[in-house]
């Protein structure tokens, strides 16, 4: 990989992570368009409660300290970095299918 | 956007388990046929991205709040399969690590958000690129526009779910006008931040934009 692109995906991260420990600071706590509709409808009560809302990181760290800005730091940060090791071993396995494919075709050429 | 457990009923769950698992599976075979090993990187940080940004909830009315869904936004970045994928893998950490959206909700959501909202929204994308006036703006143009079709279209597919297995006595005609009434206005966050972002990239680094390769070609000749 060339350095120019090195660089874009290094200021892309930090900008990620920006977001989900600074911005995210600075999000409304209003419910989002479905909670709403689900509240106005009256169908909010048929919402469980989560089968794993009793991990650390549940509701972004909302149960973690009693510092609230620290908590949706810490839960931002884990998050982006934990999402960017999936995110790519995604498509590292999608890489891999590709060249399985190719191997598999190679062989029934004559 | 993420459907809490309960909403809707176990089999119509499962049902949009399996297709957002065969949605998954298409979608790692399309996605290696097309991304190469420098787009790799890349499209880890646009799942780390989009988790990132869905932090934020912006407010839209009073009492309500919106957050980008993004699902158009990676469409537009890394492809509408790659963007499948992408979704997923951010669906699947906010479901497991957050209590962002139920486990047993988890296909319902990827079929909304990972599906629905990029190959949806991407084949508006392609549309718009069709009809809109050529100018050197065109793709962030596109793309924020593609991204308010792409929410309303998620919403829509909210809709569909709750039709076929909501567990609530609801009539479905409420919850469509709700849905559709409240997603419109999210709708035009969604395209302000994936115009914004989509336009930085496209000021940076756009031959890293998947989209851009689909725009008319001619705007760069004519800048020329």
């Amino acid at each position: 990989m060339d350095r120019r692109t090195r660089v874009f995906l290094a200021v892309g991260f930090l900008v990620a992570i920006v977001f989900a420990v600074v911005v995210s600071q600075f999000a409304s706590d209003s419910p989002d368009g479905l909670e709403y509709v689900a509240e106005q409808e009256g169908f909010i009560n048929t919402a469980q409660d989560h089968a794993l809302g009793n991990l650390p990181l549940a509701d972004y760290g909302e149960g973690l300290t009693d510092n609230g800005t620290l908590n949706t730091a810490v839960a931002g940060l884990l998050g982006t970095v934990v999402t960017l090791i999936a995110g790519y071993g995604v498509f590292w396995v999608a890489r891999r299918t590709r060249a399985g494919d190719e191997a598999a075709q190679a062989t029934h050429e004559p | 956007m993420h459907i809490p457990d309960g909403v809707i009923n176990g089999t119509t769950s499962a049902g949009f388990g399996v297709v957002a698992a065969g949605g998954v599976g298409v979608a790692l075979r399309r996605t290696g046929a097309y991304l190469s090993e420098r787009q790799v990187p890349l499209a880890g940080l646009v799942a780390a991205f989009v988790f990132a940004a869905q932090m934020f909830n912006f407010p839209v009315i009073s009492g309500m709040s919106g957050h980008l869904i993004g699902g158009l936004l990676a469409a537009v970045l890394v492809g509408p399969w790659a963007a499948l994928l992408v979704l997923s893998v951010v669906l699947a950490v906010q479901g497991i690590f957050f209590a962002d959206g139920g486990l047993s909700a988890l296909g319902l959501n990827i079929v909304n958000m990972g599906i629905i909202a990029p190959l949806g929204g991407y084949a508006a994308y392609r549309l718009l690129l069709k009809v809109l006036p050529r100018n050197d703006r065109i793709v962030p143009l596109a793309a924020g526009l593609a991204a308010f079709v792409s929410v309303v279209l998620a919403a829509t597919g909210f809709v569909i779910e709750f039709a076929i297995g909501g567990t609530a006595d609801v009539s479905t005609g409420a919850v469509l006008t709700a849905m559709l009434g409240a997603h419109v206005l999210i709708g035009i966050g969604e395209a302000l931040l994936t115009a914004l972002i989509v336009g930085a990239v496209m000021a940076s680094r756009p031959d890293l934009v998947y989209g851009a390769a689909a725009a008319p070609v001619a705007t760069t000749a004519e800048v020329l």
